[in-house]
């Protein structure tokens, strides 16, 4: 029964306990290969496309279109074809009777923590193996750390990830500064202080690609490999209906047409999701952050920082990481970056790969380091 | 962000308000340890235990326990306001305003108007509303449109813990009077609320569902009440937009008018008598501003035109219900139906 492997509910961050499995996408008896769109899930917060961890031929649909079920519970069987029915239904009888949902306020699973860094308070989430290679996942322009949902467990397997809210954004200290790059970044390098790491793997996306890049070239030993996703800081443009709309919106129906910018496929976007923007937009200080930082990095569809040349000071591995259908900052950004550069171009995505195309995104920044 | 109740979000809303601006002022019947009570720095914290406990951080001269003479504090609370603090005056039952009349409507709510803008009024009354308590018809009324009624008073109705929070914070740090409306049945109820202060904005309406068929707009509890008939209506294939206005002064118009636009059908559900009240308000706007959209008449779901009846059986029929929301969706659901086959 060892080439028997279950397909499981996903847990996408922290508060996800359930989800529904709105839609298979490939039918009982087909090949599927790991990574291949297999369903559709929808949780309260996000909608996203589930991708097979496995390869093989799925055997039998335990979970059918419309149900909702626990995180962990068993949604499907893949096995090599040459495994007897029998053994199939009896893997399923036996996962069945042995299951039991994890509790929502599950003691094991890592919590988000404050660090008192130099910068000020930050939030964090760590997870992974304390002896695993440091990854440090940075968010963008009014995101946080559980934008890394589809990513942080996943690269967690091997490597200590730690995904931060920069200043102005989720837990942490809502004081920026000049909200400048150059500000944000000496945050990050506080917390690397405060946290005792000496070197991380940086990934950061748009806005926080441009602060990875920026420690990268002012403290190129802190830096083992860079992975810059949609980085702000490569181009002249950003898109300011997004900048604008962001801060500006403060209803749910004009704001949700701004938040479907950053992906493809609007239907990822959830009444959820745009609520928690706005729950976060209504914290003290929030709006007046994002006002600070908008200023000081954007200027009316113009782009004020540039951190392009600054890899010219990077020793580490640097790979980018585009949506081809990015509407927030174009993918023609990665054009014409120095060979040493590897770009990764991602079809079907928008702003936010690390979404949308999560398993291409994983592998990326597994390969890299 | 941890599960708070509704009493804890809005004693956390005073707090952190209280903490930020030392104008800030509490004052009402018992909030602190009532005259005579046992022990005097034991708070009470109010006949439902919301204050309980800010006694002991901001001391008595923040927080003022006064007679039982709503007259008197209530219009201590206008002047004080006027004169630069930010009271916060608790009127225990919204059934007991008809010894302060005056002070809220001709006073408070005229001051900004009569001073020609030279005179603010950021003062807030929190009360108690709502049936379902066991309370008769003294203490059991709703009232809130009568104080919708009033240029130049607020009117906010939180329907979960963290609508009472942000709305209550909101309205401590407006310039104008604004009536808070608690209701009674909801302390209890619990969900995640943010540690950290945040305001939410007056006269911006939550769609907390959305659907094709009926819109369904509600007020203060109802909101929850509204949620649920809609998840079950969905699961027959029936689906609803649900809006809470969140404030009824000032009022959202714009997105109760786009969602009755978008799905042609309107429910209201108002636990106030049907007279007067928010449910024929809004269906007065929806039939003057959206009539040509409309595909079925609007439908109203509210307390009948009678007082709140002491009797559990009796007061249980006499709260709108799920079933009652659901029953006004299915009618006009099928009315469209009807109206398509002839």
């Amino acid at each position: 029964m060892s080439s028997i492997k279950p397909i499981t509910m996903p847990k996408w961050g922290l508060a996800m306990d359930e989800g529904m499995l709105a839609r298979w996408a490939v039918e009982e008896g087909a090949e599927i290969a790991p990574g291949q769109e297999i369903m559709d899930i929808e949780t309260t917060k996000i909608a996203n496309v589930f991708e097979s961890p496995v390869g093989g031929i799925l055997r039998k649909q335990v979970v059918s279109e419309g149900e909702t079920v626990p995180v962990g519970a068993l949604l499907g069987v893949v096995s090599e074809p040459d495994v007897p029915d029998g053994e199939v239904e009896a893997f399923v009888t036996e996962f069945l009777e042995n299951f039991t949902p994890e509790e929502t306020d599950d003691a094991g699973a890592p919590t988000p923590e404050m660090v008192e860094t130099a910068s000020g308070a930050i939030r964090r989430l760590k997870a992974g193996p304390d002896d695993g290679a440091a990854v440090i996942l940075i968010h963008g322009f009014g995101a946080d750390l559980n934008g890394w949902m589809f990513n942080q467990a996943e690269l967690a397997a091997e490597r200590q990830v730690h995904a931060i809210d920069l200043p102005g954004h989720g837990g942490s200290t809502k004081s920026v500064g000049d909200g400048a790059v150059a500000t944000l970044a000496a945050a990050v390098t506080a917390y690397m202080d405060a946290a005792e790491i000496n070197s991380a793997h940086l990934v950061g996306h748009s806005l926080g690609g441009a602060v990875a890049t920026s420690i990268a070239a002012a403290s190129p030993e802190r830096v083992s490999a860079l992975t810059l996703i949609a980085p702000a800081g490569f181009g002249s443009d950003v898109s300011q209906d997004f900048i604008e709309g962001f801060i500006g919106q403060s209803r749910a129906r004009k704001l949700r047409p701004i938040i479907e910018l950053l992906v493809a496929d609007p239907s990822l976007v959830t009444a959820d999701m745009v609520e928690e923007v706005l729950k976060f937009k209504r914290l003290d200080g929030v709006v007046a952050a994002l006002r600070t930082i908008a200023d000081a990095n954007f200027d009316n569809g113009a782009q004020r920082v540039q951190v392009r040349d600054h890899l010219g000071n990077v020793s580490a591995p640097v790979q980018v990481i585009w949506g081809e259908d990015d509407r927030i900052l174009a993918a023609g950004h990665a054009d014409g970056l120095p060979d040493s550069v590897k770009v990764i171009r991602l079809a079907g995505a928008g702003h936010i790969p690390h979404m949308e195309k999560a398993a291409d995104v994983n592998a990326a920044i597994s390969a890299l380091g | 962000m941890s599960n708070k109740s509704y009493r804890q979000a809005i004693a956390e809303a005073l707090t952190q308000e209280m903490r930020r601006d030392h104008r800030v002022v509490i004052m009402g019947e018992d909030i602190a340890g009532g005259l005579g009570a046992p022990g005097e720095d034991d708070a009470w914290g109010g006949p439902l235990g919301v204050t309980k406990g800010l006694m002991a951080e901001f001391g008595r001269e923040r927080v003022l326990d006064t007679p039982i003479s709503e007259s008197a504090f209530i219009g201590a609370a206008a002047g004080a306001a006027a004169t630069g603090l930010r009271p916060v005056a608790e009127l225990m039952f919204v059934d007991f305003m008809g010894v302060c009349f005056d002070q809220i409507f001709n006073q408070a709510a005229k001051f900004r108007y009569m001073f020609g803008g030279k005179a603010v009024t950021p003062m807030v009354v929190r009360t108690m509303y709502g049936a379902g308590f066991r309370a008769a018809s003294q203490h059991s009324q709703c009232l809130y449109p009568l104080f919708t009624h009033i240029p130049g008073l607020k009117v906010a109705l939180p329907s979960n813990a963290y609508e009472a929070k942000g709305l209550l914070t909101q309205a401590i740090r407006d310039d104008d009077p604004v009536i808070f409306f608690e209701h009674k049945a909801m302390y209890d109820m619990e969900m995640e609320v943010p540690d950290e202060p945040y305001a939410i904005a007056f006269g911006e309406a939550n769609v907390t569902r959305e659907g094709d068929d009926v819109t369904i707009i509600a007020f203060g509890r109802m909101v929850n009440l509204a949620n649920e008939a809609a998840d079950n209506l969905a699961k027959n294939g029936v689906t609803c937009t649900v809006v809470d206005p969140r404030t009824t002064s000032p009022l959202d118009r714009e997105t109760i008018l786009e969602t009755a636009a978008e799905t042609g059908r309107v429910v209201v559900v108002d636990e106030a008598h049907p007279r007067c009240s928010m449910a024929s308000d809004i269906a007065g706007l929806v039939a003057q501003e959206a009539f040509g959209e409309l595909k079925a008449p609007i439908k109203l779901v509210t307390a009948p035109h009678a007082p709140v009846p002491f009797s559990p059986a009796l007061e249980d029929i006499y709260i709108p219900s799920v079933a009652k929301i659901e029953a006004a969706v299915t009618e006009i659901v099928e009315y469209g139906e009807k109206a398509a086959a002839e």
